[in-house]
């Protein structure tokens, strides 16, 4: 005379919705949706952590780098070339059919208006993550005038743009802006 | 599990006696690795390499735990705590140089395992699942060195660490914030050094279970043989202990001699001078290489330089060389072939030993500069390391007539088998 006997006697078997069947199912979501819900800060405490957010943006004194210069700077811990290109550079890359190119961007897509000459991208190689040669003094800049990475032999052109090599993309130009006519923030 | 005529365990002491009611634990040992395990009375040297490979997780494991006393994991001191492990801990230059050699033996071992397997078709029924958990445990150890590699945080750890998870940003959409995840910042740095730690320290553990899987899932078949002939008889077997505890005893002391050889006298030999260089995130080695276990599949996931259809460079090379690995956990399907071992295939045996050379090629290729003429070669043995398993296997074991089988293991080793007459002669 338990409470079992009781309902499957109500029931024929294998018919009908007993509450059992609807606490077991309500049971179940329940821890599953909870389980689901308890990865999430397992997850997430992977992601870039807030102090290394906040260290995200810097800022960089461009007065002192003359036309032909580049400086390496630090953006997220990783090298950023900030270049003041020549008459000459600028001519070079705005002579290029850009419908040629591997990836099809021209110098005034990756510049500011009226700051053709800043051309400021990430020193990070888009093949493998090598930091390429071409912005410290006296350093190989390839055979089409930009920059040269070692590791497998990527050049880029004067706007920074894969022309010859195994990378697949033009050297990312990060966001930034210029605060005044000398200061550029990047980030 | 076992075989009817398995030796039982009989415990003598009282205390053994009252341990065997309580936690039967020697049991365990004694039918896993003791007198009451029947092996093939015919195994060869190429068996010793599943003893060797456990030899090389516990020698790893002790000597990481030592180093893990002694090592800080944050990009500030990790470089300088390696050194101070060299210098002033005491024995501690013997114990990094024990763990650093120790993983480059522990995959010299694990490799002839592999292709003990495939030679012998130790993947077949009814043993696929113990080859689907080896290759399991081939992919935990490659994460597990690959992190373990990033630790001393030198030049070529960083690069290392900066290439791999470059990988995953060839993936479409997700790919940077999924390379973000990996490293906790936007390229490596304290947060992935910390993380790295962690798994690598977690990892082997993680192996160990593993392994006792595949020791599990081999005690139901029994261990396979050089002829491929299954067990029949309690005449084609002999107790694990001790003859094969001896045998494998005998191969541990040749490997030691061959270890101990690179600890003391080459510990440098098979890194690189460039990790003694503390990282710098503005410069970049000349000639960024992994460690040589992994230069075959190095030199896959370099011999994609253009598109394919939709698919970006970059992103192709990277499936390839996962897929390099992947494609083992099919190959008990792969190869259809009733007979197992290669010495009754003669046209298996002759792919065999060209698939051998063409890994050696791809290990070569992957470890020189990516330049020509190693591209195009690593592109040919890429073609060719794929077709072997996809194409060739499956047409050989088609079209192949193997060789006569012996009747039994018996057979094999003695030249007759008395199992082997129908009728008792009269």
């Amino acid at each position: 005379m338990s409470q079992d006997a009781g309902t499957e006697a109500v029931l024929p078997d294998g018919e009908g919705v007993r509450r059992r069947d609807f606490i077991n199912i309500a049971a179940v979501s329940a821890a599953g949706v909870g389980g689901v819900v308890t990865l999430l800060p397992l997850i997430s405490q992977m992601a870039p952590s807030a102090d290394v957010l906040a260290a995200s943006s810097t800022e960089i004194d461009v007065s002192a780098i003359q036309p032909g210069q580049a400086i390496k700077a630090v953006f997220r811990k990783q090298p950023v070339f900030v270049r003041n290109l020549t008459p000459a550079e600028v001519e070079a890359a705005e002579k290029v059919d850009v419908a040629s190119l591997r990836d099809p961007q021209s110098l005034k897509d990756r510049t500011k208006p009226g700051k053709e000459n800043w051309l400021i991208t990430m020193g990070v190689c888009t093949h493998l993550g090598c930091v390429p040669l071409g912005a410290g003094e006296g350093e190989v800049k390839g055979e089409f005038g930009g920059y040269f990475c070692p590791c497998h032999g990527s050049s880029y052109d004067t706007a920074a743009r894969i022309r010859k090599g195994p990378a697949p993309k033009n050297l990312e130009v990060p966001e930034y802006a210029f605060t005044s006519d000398t200061v550029v923030k990047i980030g | 599990m076992s075989f009817p005529w398995a030796n039982e365990y009989k415990p003598g002491h009282p205390l053994m006696q009252w341990l065997d009611e309580k936690l039967p634990l020697p049991r365990f040992v004694y039918n896993a690795v003791g007198a009451g395990y029947p092996v093939p009375r015919n195994l060869n040297y190429a068996w010793n390499f599943g003893v060797l490979a456990g030899f090389c997780l516990a020698l790893q494991i002790v000597t990481g735990v030592i180093l893990a006393m002694h090592y800080a994991a944050n990009q500030g001191v990790a470089f300088d705590s390696v050194e101070h492990i060299m210098r002033d801990v005491n024995w501690g230059w013997m114990m990094r140089y024990a763990h650093a050699n120790g993983a480059s033996a522990f995959f010299v071992v694990v490799y002839i395992h592999i292709f003990r397997g495939f030679f012998y078709g130790s993947y077949k029924a009814p043993r696929e699942m113990i080859w689907l958990l080896g290759v399991v445990i081939f992919l935990l150890m490659m994460a597990t060195a690959f992190m373990g590699y990033v630790l001393p945080w030198g030049q070529m750890s960083f690069w290392g660490a900066k290439v791999i998870t470059g990988l995953f940003g060839a993936i479409p959409l997700v790919g940077e914030p999924i390379q973000q995840w990996l490293l906790g910042g936007f390229a490596p740095d304290n947060a992935a050094l910390n993380r790295f730690f962690s798994l690598h320290f977690l990892l082997p553990f993680v192996i160990v279970g593993v392994v006792i899987l595949h020791i599990w899932a081999l005690h139901i078949p029994g261990s396979s043989n050089p002829t491929g002939v299954e067990v029949k008889t309690e005449s084609d077997t002999v107790p694990f202990h001790p003859y094969y505890t001896a045998k494998d005893g005998f191969g541990l002391g040749v490997f030691l001699i061959g270890y101990c050889a690179m600890l003391f006298f080459f510990p440098n030999a098979l890194g690189h001078p460039d990790n003694y260089i503390p990282a710098n995130p503005m410069s970049t080695p000349a000639h960024i290489v992994p460690e040589w276990y992994f230069w075959p599949f190095y030199a896959i996931l370099r011999a994609f330089t253009s598109n394919f259809f939709i698919i970006p460079a970059k992103l192709m090379g990277v499936l390839a060389m996962f897929s390099a690995i992947l494609v083992w956990f099919f190959l008990p399907w792969l190869d259809r072939s009733p007979v197992r071992s290669g010495h009754f295939r003669p046209t298996f045996r002759k792919f065999f030993w060209v698939l051998f050379i063409d890994v050696v090629i791809l290990g070569y290729c992957g470890g020189a500069p990516a330049a020509e003429p190693y591209v195009m070669i690593s592109q040919i043995a890429s073609i060719y390391y794929f077709a072997h398993f996809l194409i060739i296997l499956p047409i050989v074991s088609a079209i192949e007539r193997p060789d006569p089988l012996p009747f039994s293991i018996t057979e094999a080793v003695l030249g007759k088998d008395e199992a082997a007459t129908l009728a008792p002669a009269a």
